[in-house]
């Protein structure tokens, strides 16, 4: 039914965004592989020549590199571990029947509207702060010395952070997926006397399977690049310097564009292998 | 879905679901509520839950040590203008892609959404520099543009989703009529798409309105949104609890209300319609 005519004019509507993100993505990437080739200080010198792969050995074997790659991971894993478990227990409680079910998951979802700044800030200040934060309050009730969270238990406070972010949204998406389940079958393996566990195990994990997958791509990708969250609490220090904040900086705090652009390109490397990943998923969903 | 419980097993979930729901949300109804004690009142030892004397001094403080309305106005202008002016270059090409498909239109599609799997701080540099010389640097124009590009994939695959939702049918009933491509578009199709284009006005306006990484980045005095605004709370000095409460929930109010009107979007929106 589509005629010639409707194709060429379908193909100018298209044009702006197609050609808008063609730039968004060309110009900055090329500019930055042509960065990472060069000795380049901005404040020390300015364009110093051509470096041929220089950029990119001396970012990997850098002091800093496997810490940064050793903090990204375990950031990125114990968020995705704690919300993708708490996130299919409370997307099956919030499933049940129950009184004031529309405000619980106002309850639930609220933190994921926080913007980082703050949600890091209130996090930092008013539960951590190892004097007067409230985790303080708790662990002195209990007869407990206070820790100071973000010195001592740097990583495990960054991950209860964002964790505290990103639960929402697991939950969120385990929710929707969770109801489309057919409940006869449930009920029928109800009326078996198959116990708990194993309706869980058989019934619900297997339903809920695509989603925890699209769950865990979509938070990978965001959690490679949190920023804020570790720019007001730690600002890469007791060992939280994650890839993206290592590269952060490298570009605007010492100014070395080079480096920091091997580094870029390592992490836009890293971002397009989980990226693959998900368009797959994407990309069979569009054919159904 | 209408399962059959007992009462005792749902007021049993009730209390279950309740207590883990204001235990997610209790940070924000600490933050909500310290902003109205004193500074004195906020680091009180045992804490002062609701026993205390309700002030708003604070929130009179926040404004006139940061100009709060700036900020505010900031945030507004870039969340707004960004998502504004992405929908009106994403509706033609959401449009053309969900009603004059071709052998490309996935492809297309999944193009756009590799876009945004890009790392920011991958091409920091470059933005910077480019922000620099055009001298967009703090400027709320340049954080338009950008934000405006970053959202630009979800905005395309959010409206394509619903626009495919709208059934070719119609359409075709409506050129038989002898309605032309315009008013087909202005009579027939946007008044179906408008619930469509309105979740996804509101979910990216908040998508916007959250960012915390080039509005950090791009921004210093001028062009500061509520998210530098909170930012500049971050070196602790003397007593600041309730100060930065206060400062808090001004920036998180608005786009909690919001939030609550988006509770369903937000899963399409954000899974590129993998899960509805």
């Amino acid at each position: 039914m589509a005629t010639q005519h409707s194709r060429s004019v379908a193909r100018l509507m298209m044009a702006p965004a197609v050609v808008l993100l063609l730039g968004w993505m060309l110009v900055p990437l090329t500019m930055t592989l042509y960065f990472s080739f060069k000795k380049y200080l901005p404040l020390r010198g300015g364009d110093l020549g051509w470096v041929g792969f220089d950029n990119y050995v001396r970012f990997v074997s850098s002091s800093s590199f496997w810490p940064a790659v050793q903090a990204t991971l375990v950031i990125v894993g114990g968020v995705l571990v704690i919300t993708v478990v708490l996130g299919i227990l409370l997307a099956m409680l919030l499933d049940q029947p129950m009184w004031g079910q529309g405000v619980v998951r106002i309850l639930v979802i609220a933190p994921f509207f926080v913007m980082p700044t703050v949600s890091a800030l209130v996090w930092k200040n008013m539960f951590m702060d190892p004097v007067n934060g409230l985790l303080a309050h708790l662990w002195r009730f209990f007869g407990a010395e206070p820790i100071s969270w973000l010195s001592e238990a740097s990583m495990t406070s960054i991950i209860m952070i964002v964790s505290w972010q990103w639960l929402p949204f697991a939950t969120l998406i385990l929710l929707t997926a969770i109801q489309s389940l057919d409940s006869e079958q449930l009920e029928a393996a109800e009326m078996d006397g198959a116990p708990v566990l194993k309706r869980f195990y058989h019934i619900v994990l297997p339903h809920l399977s695509r989603a925890i997958t699209i769950v865990i791509l979509i938070q990978t990708i965001f959690l490679l690049s949190i920023f804020a969250e570790i720019f007001v609490t730690t600002g890469g220090a007791f060992g939280t310097r994650t890839l993206t904040y290592l590269i952060f900086q490298r570009v605007l705090e010492s100014q070395n564009v080079g480096l920091g652009s091997a580094g870029g390109v390592y992490a836009i490397i890293l971002a397009n292998i989980v990226a693959i990943f998900l368009m797959r998923i994407v990309g069979k969903n569009l054919d159904a | 879905m209408a399962r059959t419980v007992t009462p005792r097993r749902k007021s049993l979930n009730t209390v279950l679901a309740w207590a883990v729901g204001l235990l997610i949300f209790f940070p924000i109804l600490w933050t909500i509520l310290t902003s109205f004690k004193t500074e004195a009142q906020a680091i009180a030892s045992p804490p002062l839950f609701l026993n205390f004397n309700w002030t708003l001094e604070n929130y009179a403080i926040v404004q006139e040590r940061s100009d709060y309305m700036r900020f505010l106005w900031n945030s507004v202008i870039i969340a707004g203008g960004s998502t504004i002016l992405g929908v009106i270059i994403a509706v033609p090409a959401a449009w053309a892609m969900a009603f004059v498909p071709s052998k490309r239109t996935k492809d297309i599609l999944l193009w756009m959404l590799s876009t945004k799997m890009l790392p920011a701080v991958g091409v920091l540099y470059p933005i910077y520099l480019l922000f620099i010389r055009l001298g967009l640097l703090d400027t709320r124009g340049g954080l338009v543009v950008v934000l405006m590009l970053i959202n630009l994939p979800i905005i395309v695959w959010m409206l394509y989703t619903y626009f495919r939702e709208i059934p070719g049918e119609i359409l075709e009933a409506a050129r038989m009529d002898g309605a032309t491509l315009k008013e087909e578009i202005l009579y027939v199709l946007t008044p179906m798409a408008i619930p469509g284009i309105a979740s996804t006005v509101l979910l990216n306006f908040i998508l916007a309105w959250n960012e915390a990484f080039w509005t950090l980045n791009l921004t210093a005095v001028d062009a500061a949104p509520l998210t530098a605004f909170i930012a500049s709370y971050s070196s602790p000095e003397g007593l600041f609890f309730a100060k930065l409460s206060a400062a808090s929930t001004m920036a998180i109010a608005p786009i909690l209300i919001l939030g609550w009107f988006s509770q369903k979007q937000l899963v399409r929106g954000l899974t590129f319609g993998a899960v509805k």
